[in-house]
């Protein structure tokens, strides 16, 4: 078992012509946490699709876990063992946070609906683990009080949470999170920081994430990589990054 | 290392579970007080129709309220269910009632399976109208070919004989019982579906079929399992409609005015659950005789039938429009909400 | 030979009516993104109430004016009570509320107007007129011409006038348009006006067809396979898609009903719709909707 859990080698993607992300090379070592930055437009989303099987990279080779992909698809992906959040917070509106949280849990369904339809024992067993798993993913991210409230309710600070615990009860290895801090205030994104450092040292999670807050990247990541127009122009500590002078270039634009 | 698992999960009691005094007394009403004293006019023109209306609201809502694909042509299921159930009890009498009124119901799942299949391409409104060239193509069916009603010349069936172990259930009180105990059963195995994982996939569909394939959940095969259960009960629903309410049916009882009629059911009572269907079809059962009573009582039977049923239709319109506006989650919602109020009311001093 | 031709003329022009209840739609679902169930018995309504004035004894051009007149202003109150306040729901929840509105509006109709069939006479003799070796009806050649310049007329009002711009507008981007001064209340009034209107065409021709009875509410159902063969979004498509579906069914009709046993007119067009839908999910000249997460 290698030290890398995620190797990307070559990975290029285009949509009709417009490249996405050209020959990008990186790896994720177990039980980091990766923060992938860059402006917008760089690539970052579009690299997270391609991680979990959303989008189908045109070229190259994404290897997890040592076993070497040509393609993956989402439900795959979420068999492998990744696990991820979105950008415009892909909840279930009408359903309570417990029930959120539980349709994490689908993949490992084995009951039939006839067994579920009639309360037969093994629908109801399983019924009652996935219940404890949820009830565990509840005290973990501190949700027990909202647990029957309907996520629509929510705050956009908790909404996120129950995102980040809905691609946790399924106990994944690589985590995928897309911006889980946009749009919260300083206090929330303290709160969904120290959450990921729980994920990350508690369970033992590696963790990739998208994240503008320069602030939060630096003080949560252990290793940075910097997109610009789909292709890497840094990759290495926080503090390596830094200072790199093409990092600089691509946010703040070179003089001419 | 995993998250910690619970092994002893404290009693989770942040919502109180109360006895649920409300449906322990209405099924006191319907097994007791009923039989002992309701007349033949309750139970032919107002328990049994509420009943199978509830059943087919409930059939519909789980397509439409839980998996969020909406249908126009619940009746043509329903068709189905009654001239499969018919034809088994015509041709296989010695399977008896049950198995014919649950082989009505599974070959009503097959056909609601076939229709359901352009679900996997085909989304929201596009998907609606193939619901629609279902209800058109089954009413057709079963008016073109004689086979369905025995070849005889009016085109209608009846049940050839309403027997359970040797008791004749061809009386009001009879077909009462069978319409309130399949009516029960069958929304007993309804909760537990919507309870279990089956349910939350199904909602989870509804809220964002997008974000739900991403996490894993077999989308085509849900929405495909949700049209099959849908017309299961759909199917049993239109059995029951037709032989132990109408006595004699025919493809005409199961129009499009029929699913125009189950969809109102859900969207007054409330889409996405199961209470609601009881509420909304017993509005829909109580509404034209509480119109045409308060017609008499103010206008002395100057206001003829057909004006009434002007005024019904047009009721009923203001009334889905007000329901959608006002509250989309329908009657149910309503009764909680105010059932809450009434509760708190003591303790606002 | 001259059979086949016949028939599949016949259903051409048959279809040229499906054709004018179709834009009808359009012109609501390109403007709003509502389909409205309620076209139906808009038509059946503007029909009842130009055949009561006209039976009454109201010159043809008045009744036509005051029937146009009562549209508008039911068009006024629909935007006001219904389409307001359901302004930002699903596209599912404004059709049902349409459907709600047909129910009102089909009970309004019958209830003051009467339910008998009324015979519907707009001086257009339905004889047979040879075209070379063919038979075709007159009114159905009128009722093609009718149609072909409404469509003209829309195509000009859509392109030419600031008003059809404001409309491709709305129905390009709401938010955008609102966002550059557009009155979308208006632009909702008016076109549920022209609506109103064009299924008052429609409702005259129809009834002259068939009488003014009901079941003319019902035609909106036939609207729905030519909307999906023609796209919801495109008034040529409309315009196609009722051609094809009037020519297929006339055919279908003659040609594999009595293989089957007849009578397929109920369902065929939506069997048609249905394969269409399979090959070109967005109609003919429809716009594809991407879902993005």
């Amino acid at each position: 078992m290698s030290q890398a859990i995620l190797q990307v080698r070559d990975i290029s993607l285009s949509f009709k012509g417009v490249k996405a992300i050209s020959g990008l090379s990186f790896d994720v070592q177990r039980g980091e946490i990766c923060a992938l930055i860059g402006p917008n437009g760089a690539g970052k989303s579009s690299l997270l699709n391609v991680l979990n099987g959303v989008y189908r990279f045109d070229a190259g080779e994404i290897i997890f876990d040592d076993q070497h992909f040509q393609r993956i698809d989402p439900l795959g992906a979420a068999r492998r063992g990744i696990g991820r959040t979105f950008q415009n917070n892909a909840l279930f509106k009408k359903m309570s946070v417990l029930d959120n949280l539980l349709t994490g849990l689908s993949r490992y369904m084995r009951s039939t609906f006839i067994e579920q339809a009639l309360g037969l024992p093994r629908a109801r067993r399983e019924a009652e683990a996935f219940g404890l798993r949820g009830q565990g993913v509840l005290e973990f991210l501190e949700l027990q009080a909202h647990r029957d409230v309907l996520v629509g309710n929510l705050s956009y600070g908790l909404q996120k949470r129950v995102e980040l615990g809905r691609a946790l009860i399924a106990e994944p290895s690589l985590l995928l999170l897309d911006e889980p801090m946009a749009g919260m205030n300083a206090e929330e994104k303290q709160e969904m920081a120290r959450f990921v450092a729980d994920v990350n040292r508690d369970l033992g999670t590696t963790v990739v994430l998208i994240e503008h807050d320069i602030g939060v990247v630096m003080g949560l990541s252990d290793h940075v990589v910097v997109l610009d127009y789909g292709r890497k122009v840094g990759d290495g500590t926080p503090a390596q990054v830094q200072a790199n002078p093409e990092v600089i270039a691509a946010y703040l634009g070179v003089v001419h | 290392m995993s998250i910690p698992v619970v092994e002893h999960a404290a009693p989770l009691l942040l919502i109180q579970r109360r006895a649920p005094w409300g449906l322990i007394g209405l099924l006191g009403l319907a097994f007791i007080v009923v039989p002992l004293w309701g007349n033949d006019y309750w139970l032919n023109a107002i328990l049994i129709p509420f009943l199978v209306l509830s059943l087919a609201g409930l059939g519909l809502n789980l397509l439409t309220g839980y998996t969020g694909q909406t249908s126009v042509g619940a009746a043509g299921f329903m068709a189905v269910g009654a001239f499969a159930t018919y034809g088994f009890l015509l041709r296989l009498p010695e399977l008896g009632l049950p198995v014919a009124l649950l082989g009505g119901g599974v070959i009503s799942a097959l056909v609601g399976l076939l229709f359901g299949l352009p679900s996997s391409r085909i989304k929201g409104f596009y998907l609606m109208v193939t619901t629609l060239a279902a209800q058109f193509f089954l009413e057709w069916l079963f008016v073109k070919f004689p086979w369905f009603y025995n070849y005889g010349s009016s085109g209608t069936i009846s049940a050839p004989a309403l027997t359970l172990f040797g008791h004749d259930l061809n009386t009001p009180l009879g077909r009462y019982w069978l319409t309130l105990v399949s009516v029960l059963l069958l929304t007993w195995t309804a909760v537990n579906l919507v309870r279990s994982q089956v349910g939350r996939n199904w909602m989870a569909i509804r809220d964002m079929d997008t974000a739900a394939a991403v996490i894993g959940i077999p989308v085509a095969r849900y929405k495909r399992l949700a049209f099959a259960v849908s017309s299961f009960y759909l199917g049993i629903a239109g059995a029951l409609w037709a032989f132990a309410y109408l006595g004699t049916a025919s493809a005409s009882s199961f129009d499009i005015n029929r699913s125009f009629q189950i969809l109102f059911i859900i969207i007054i009572g409330g889409m996405g659950s199961i209470a609601g269907n009881f509420v909304g079809a017993a509005f829909i059962s109580l509404l034209p005789i509480f119109l045409s009573h308060a017609g008499q009582a103010l206008f002395g039977g100057a206001v003829d039938a057909g004006q009434l049923q002007n005024l019904q239709k047009i009721i009923f319109g203001v009334l889905i429009i007000v329901f959608l506006i006002k509250e989309p989650d329908g009657l149910i919602r309503l009764l909680h909400t105010l059932r809450d109020r009434l509760r708190q009311w003591p303790l606002r001093f | 030979m001259t059979f086949f031709f016949e028939t599949l003329l016949g259903g051409l022009l048959a279809g040229t009516l499906y054709s004018l209840v179709a834009i009808g739609f359009v012109l609501i679902y390109k403007a709003s993104g509502v389909f409205n169930f309620a076209q139906g018995a808009m038509l059946l309504f503007a029909a009842l109430t130009f055949v009561s004035l006209h039976d009454q004894g109201v010159p043809f051009a008045l009744a036509l004016l005051l029937t146009v007149i009562v549209m508008i202003g039911g068009a006024l109150l629909i935007e006001r009570l219904v389409l307001r306040p359901l302004v930002n729901r699903s596209q599912i929840t404004l059709f049902m509320a349409t459907l709600g509105l047909s129910f009102i509006i089909e009970g309004l109709a019958q209830g003051l107007m009467g339910s008998q069939v009324r015979a519907l006479d707009l001086g257009i003799d339905d004889v047979p007129l040879f075209v070379g070796p063919l038979m075709l009806s007159q009114f159905d050649l009128v009722a093609a011409a009718a149609a072909g310049v409404l469509v003209t007329v829309l195509a000009l009002l859509f392109n030419k006038t600031r008003i059809g711009v404001s409309l491709r507008a709305v129905a390009d981007d709401t938010t955008a348009a609102l966002s550059i001064g557009i009155h979308l209340n208006r632009i909702w009034q008016i076109v549920w006006a022209v609506a109103g209107v064009v299924g008052l065409v429609a409702g005259l021709l129809w009834g002259a067809r068939q009488g003014v009875q009901f079941s003319l509410s019902l035609v909106v159902l036939k609207a729905l396979p030519v909307l999906i063969i023609g796209g919801f979004t495109s008034i040529g498509g409309a315009m196609v898609g009722g051609l094809i579906v009037g020519a297929a069914e006339n055919l279908a009709e003659v040609y594999i009903g009595p293989l089957i046993g007849g009578g397929i007119t109920p369902w065929f067009a939506y069997v048609l719709a249905l394969a269409f839908l399979y090959m070109r999910p967005a109609g003919l000249f429809g716009e594809r909707a991407i879902e993005r997460v």
